[in-house]
């Protein structure tokens, strides 16, 4: 059971990363934090949970972590349901957002939430898991971060919603 | 999210979208939605926004693994291996320090030119920044998780800075160095007579690293640095100390960094 085991989700971690962190520079900066946590804590990792629900766990720890230290103004409860979703700015916004900005705006902590269970497609007590909060933490926070993304892409208000599939339009 | 009650609610909604509803359940949602349109409206939306986020998750090339990723990895891989060599390292260290100074120039002191690369480019940073009043260091000690973080990040290798203070000497912070084929770190020390020392930091790949890992001196104009090579990094320490003293604040250097398993 060798750290090397570790090397080949590396190429997952980085893709996932970009979503989570927002841009390919930092992406890589939380990858390579990950992977020194990884191998600093190698001797607690027992072979029974998946390797890579753990490395999502430490990835996840470290990114709000240090998103929490960045924003120590609104301190935890800007992390998660409390925090209102940043879309209101936006609300006059005449241009529809793109998905990427909208899941950019999310708080991180809802971020992380729609990413581990619509993208890594963990299951909601796996994705309650990785980031060790209750279940209902989860869906409260999935159910947060699709209504805020489905609102900040919503047309200004007065002018009638689009069709659902235009969401995907690129 | 199945509740033992008939009532659908969001819980229900999300779990049909994300395909974890429990099969049972499923007419139930399928009926509820056709009574309420709106929310069959809401929920194509999540769907909508699922399969978009997937996309863009399919669309991101991270590309090949960078190499500093790698030797995260590479370094603490052969943990069994490395450990005999730290051990016999540290009985290298000890019996150099029993021979009390006198052996490290007679032994190596005149072979300067024949230090390697990174030996001397750590006596010649050292002359550089060591007379350093105002800015000494670019980063101060009072920031020394952010120090290390950005020193490790630049050199591709965990970096680590050793506590001398038992020694005499704090921490002043450190500086970033050019170097090849990675740049280089330079930690400086003070003492209470304002003495410096640095501890100079180099990175190799596997492979690329200068041959031989015995501890060796080399003196400089400036004074004495006291060099070796451990598992990919050249360290080097340099101070215009005594040399029993320079050599003891080394061992307790390589004690820290290398610690015995």
């Amino acid at each position: 059971m060798g750290v090397e085991q570790i090397l080949p989700h590396v190429p997952a971690l980085r893709r996932y990363a970009r979503l989570l962190a927002g841009d390919a520079a930092r992406a890589d900066d939380l990858v390579q934090d990950t992977l020194e946590r990884a191998c600093a804590k190698w001797a607690q990792w027992r072979p029974g949970p998946a390797l890579r629900a753990w490395l999502m766990t430490l990835m996840h720890n470290l990114y709000l972590n240090q998103v929490r230290d960045r924003r120590h103004d609104d301190g935890a409860a800007g992390l998660d349901e409390t925090a209102e979703p940043s879309h209101e700015p936006l609300a006059r916004a005449p241009e529809m957002m793109d998905l990427e900005r909208a899941v950019a705006r999310l708080p991180p902590a809802l971020r992380a939430v729609l990413l581990l269970v619509g993208v890594e497609e963990y299951t909601y007590a796996e994705a309650a898991g990785i980031l060790d909060v209750p279940v209902g933490t989860v869906m409260s926070r999935l159910h947060r971060a699709r209504e805020s993304v489905r609102a900040m892409m919503e047309p200004a208000a007065g002018e009638p919603p689009r069709p659902p599939l235009e969401l995907v339009r690129k | 999210m199945t509740q033992a009650t008939p009532a659908v609610g969001d819980g229900d909604l999300h779990a049909f979208v994300d395909g974890q509803l429990d099969p049972e359940r499923v007419p139930a949602v399928l009926a509820h939605l056709r009574a309420h349109p709106a929310q069959a409206v809401r929920m194509a939306e999540w769907q909508a926004q699922r399969a978009a986020l997937r996309a863009w998750h399919r669309r991101e090339d991270p590309g090949p693994t960078p190499a500093a990723m790698a030797a995260v990895v590479a370094r603490a891989r052969p943990a069994a291996r490395r450990s005999w060599a730290r051990a016999a390292a540290a009985v290298l260290l000890l019996a150099a320090g029993a021979a009390a100074g006198r052996y490290w120039p007679q032994q190596d002191g005149p072979r300067a030119a024949g230090a390697p690369e990174f030996a001397r480019a750590a006596a010649l940073a050292h002359a550089v920044y060591v007379p350093e009043i105002r800015h000494p260091v670019e980063v101060a000690a009072g920031q020394q998780d952010h120090l290390l973080q950005w020193l490790s990040r630049r050199l591709g290798r965990p970096l680590h800075a050793p506590v001398l203070e038992d020694r005499g000497f704090r921490l002043l912070g450190g500086r970033l160095l050019p170097g090849a084929p990675a740049p280089r770190a330079q930690f400086m020390y003070e003492d209470g007579r304002g003495r410096r020392a640095t501890l100079y930091v180099a990175v190799f790949p596997p492979g690329a690293a200068p041959g031989g890992t015995a501890f060796r001196t080399l003196r400089t104009g400036d004074g004495v640095s006291f060099y070796w090579m451990e598992d990919g990094y050249g360290y080097a320490l340099s101070a215009d100390l005594p040399e029993s003293e320079l050599q003891a604040l080394a061992r307790e250097a390589y004690a820290q960094l290398y610690p015995a398993p």
